[in-house]
C-alpha cells in the first residue's frame, strides 16, 4: 500500500500516539484487503457506544485515544445504552449511567458530536452522492451506500476511530466502482407499504441472498418509498443478509450505474412477505412492551404517534427511540408533550438494540424488523411486527 | 524450520504454541479476567492462552472481540503471539490496538501445540524450533 508523505508522518508518529495507532489500524486494513492507497473521508459514524457492549476494556481503550486524539472530520456516534437525560424514568441502573456517561465524555474529548444516532443522515451528519466516508452502523452503512450514493464499508468501532482521527480510510470494497455492480437481480411482485412492510421486504430478501451467499441486489417492482419505509428496509436486509449496499429501481441513484448481473434472478411474491411476516412474530406472545423507533424514528413517524395518541392513554410500557436533535423538533412542534401526557416514553440517545433491558420484558410488539431480531437475541423476548398504527393500538389495550 | 507469512502486528515474541482447528471468538468466546478459553465445545475449551504462541485458522464473532484482546493485554491474561492462516479485521485491530505480534498467511497445520515457537511479527514469519 502506498502511503501519502504526510500519511507516512502520521504512522511514524509525528502527530501524537492516537493519530499513530489509528494508522496503523488503518494501514494493516488496507494492507489485508489490498487496498492501493489511502482516500479522505468527509463524515465518519462511530459504533460501539454503548457500555454494555463496550465494556470496561472498550472504555480504557477510548480513554487512552483520547489523551491526544482529536476528530478531522464530522464525527458522530451510534446509540448509547440509555436516554441521557431520562435514564433514571426509563429504570437504567445507576452504576451503568456512570460507566455510560464516562464512554460519551472520552468520545467528546475527541471533538466527537456525542449525538447518539444510527441516523446520522436525519440529524445532519450526511454526505451527498459519491463521496466517501466511513461509517459503522449497519442499517446506516447501507442507508448511506445505497440511497444517497456515498461510499462505506461496514467499519468496526476501532476502525471508524481510527478514520475519525486521521480523516482517512484505506480505499477498497465498496470506495471503489468495481465492488458496487448489482449481484442478483430481484423481481419484487407485491405492493410494499409501511416500515414493517419494508422491514419484511428486507427480511425475505435478506435470507434468500444468505443462502445464494451474495451481497449487493438489484432490485426491481418497487413503485415508491418513503425516507423511512427505506430506513427500516436498510435496517432490515443489513441485519437478515449482511447487505451494505442494494440498488432498487426508480429508487436509488446507482440502478442503472453498472453492467446487470446476467442470468440470476429470484422473485418475491406476496405468499414469500408473508412466510417472512409470519417468522417475525412468536406464538405464545403477551405483550408487555411497544417499541417504534428501530432504526431510530423521523420527526414524521414522531408526528404521526402523537396524531394517534392525542387525549388518549397508553396501558403498557411504550418507548420511542430516536436522536436527541428530533426529539427537540418533536418538543419544539408539541408532539412530546401529547405523547408523554398518553402516558407514552421518549427514549432518546438510546435504542431497543443496546439498552440493557435483557429479560424486563416478555413480549415486544414492534414496526421493525431488525428490532424482532434483536429483540429475541438480545433482550430474550418473544416479538411480533405490526404497523405504526397497530403499535400504538396494542399500547393503549 | 522457518515458515513465511505475511506481518499483521510488528514485535517479537518467543513460547509455546498452542494450536487449535477452531476459530476463536474473544467476545464472548474467551474470559478476559482468567486467559481461558470458555466457549462451548470448542477444542480448546477450559485451557488457557495466557502466554502462548495462540495458533489458529481464523477470526470469528462479534466486532467487540478486538476490545477483549485489548481488555486481556490490560490484566496479562493475552496470548504472547497470534498466528493465523488467514486474519480477519477482528484480530487485526485487536492485534493492533493492543500491541500483540500477529502473522499471517501461515499453514497452521505446520505448528504442533507445545512447540516452541519464534514469531516475528516485524518480518511475518514464524519459527518452529
Amino acid at each position: 500500500m502506498k502511503l501519502t508523505p504526510e500519511e507516512q508522518d502520521m504512522l511514524d508518529g509525528k502527530n501524537g500516539k492516537a493519530v499513530r495507532k489509528s494508522m496503523e489500524i488503518l494501514s494493516t486494513l488496507g494492507e489485508i484487503f489490498e487496498a492501493e492507497r489511502m482516500v479522505d473521508v468527509c463524515s465518519v459514524q462511530i459504533a460501539g457506544v454503548s457500555y454494555a457492549n463496550l465494556g470496561e476494556a472498550g472504555l480504557e481503550f477510548l480513554s487512552e485515544m483520547a489523551e491526544d486524539g482529536k476528530v478531522k472530520v464530522l464525527t458522530t456516534l451510534n446509540p448509547a445504552g440509555m436516554d441521557r437525560e431520562n435514564w433514571r424514568a426509563l429504570g437504567i441502573d445507576e452504576g451503568f449511567a456512570k460507566n455510560q456517561i464516562r464512554v460519551i465524555d472520552a468520545f467528546a474529548k475527541m471533538g466527537i458530536i456525542t449525538t447518539c444516532s444510527c441516523t446520522p443522515y436525519l440529524i445532519g451528519n450526511v454526505p451527498h452522492f459519491g463521496q466517501h466516508i466511513a461509517w459503522a452502523e449497519s442499517s446506516a452503512v447501507c442507508y448511506a451506500n445505497s440511497v444517497i450514493g456515498a461510499r462505506t464499508n461496514r467499519e468496526g468501532g476501532p476502525s471508524a476511530l481510527a478514520s475519525a482521527l486521521t480523516g482517512k480510510t484505506p480505499k477498497y470494497g465498496y470506495h471503489l466502482n468495481e465492488n458496487r455492480h448489482g449481484q442478483v437481480l430481484v423481481k419484487v411482485n407485491a405492493h410494499i407499504k409501511g416500515t414493517d412492510g419494508f422491514g419484511v421486504l428486507g427480511k425475505a430478501i435478506g435470507d434468500r441472498l444468505i443462502k445464494l451467499g451474495k451481497n449487493i441486489p438489484l432490485i426491481t417492482g418497487i413503485s415508491s418509498a418513503s425516507v423511512e419505509e427505506l430506513k427500516s428496509f436498510c435496517a432490515s436486509i443489513a441485519t437478515y443478509g449482511g447487505t451494505a449496499l442494494f440498488h432498487m429501481e426508480g429508487i436509488t441513484p446507482e440502478f442503472y450505474g453498472y453492467p446487470k448481473p446476467s442470468g440470476e434472478v429470484f422473485e418475491i411474491n406476496q405468499e414469500d412477505l408473508e412466510k417472512a411476516r409470519s417468522e417475525l412474530v412468536d406464538s405464545g406472545l403477551e405483550v408487555d412492551f411497544v417499541s417504534i423507533g428501530c432504526p431510530q424514528a423521523s420527526i414524521s413517524e414522531i408526528e404521526k404517534i402523537a396524531s394517534l395518541l392525542k387525549g388518549k392513554k397508553v396501558k403498557k410500557e411504550f418507548w420511542i427511540t430516536t436522536a436527541r436533535p428530533i426529539k427537540r423538533m418533536a418538543d419544539e412542534a408539541g408532539y412530546s408533550k401529547i405523547i408523554e401526557d398518553a402516558g407514552a416514553k421518549f427514549a432518546a440517545d438510546t435504542c431497543c438494540v443496546v439498552a440493557p433491558i435483557k429479560g424486563r420484558f416478555k413480549g415486544m410488539m414492534v414496526d421493525s424488523a431488525k428490532a424482532c431480531y434483536y429483540g429475541r437475541a438480545s433482550n430474550k423476548s418473544k416479538v411480533k411486527i405490526g404497523t405504526i398504527v397497530e403499535c400504538v393500538e396494542e399500547a393503549m389495550k | 524450520m522457518k515458515l513465511n507469512g505475511r506481518r499483521i502486528y510488528k514485535g517479537i515474541a518467543e513460547g509455546e504454541a498452542i494450536v487449535t482447528k477452531d476459530g476463536i471468538s474473544f467476545y464472548g468466546g474467551v474470559d478476559p479476567d482468567t486467559g481461558k478459553v470458555v466457549e462451548v465445545g470448542h477444542a480448546l475449551e477450559g485451557q488457557s492462552i495466557t502466554g502462548k504462541i495462540l495458533v489458529f485458522p481464523t477470526g470469528k464473532g462479534s466486532t467487540v472481540g478486538s476490545y477483549t484482546l485489548y481488555r486481556m493485554k490490560k490484566n496479562k491474561t493475552a496470548p504472547a503471539a497470534i498466528v493465523n492462516r488467514q486474519i480477519d479485521t477482528i484480530i487485526a485491530v485487536g492485534c493492533i490496538i493492543s500491541e500483540i505480534p500477529c502473522v499471517d498467511k501461515i499453514d497452521v497445520n505446520e505448528i504442533k501445540t507445545g512447540q516452541k515457537v519464534v514469531v516475528n511479527g516485524t518480518d511475518g514469519t514464524v519459527e518452529v524450533t
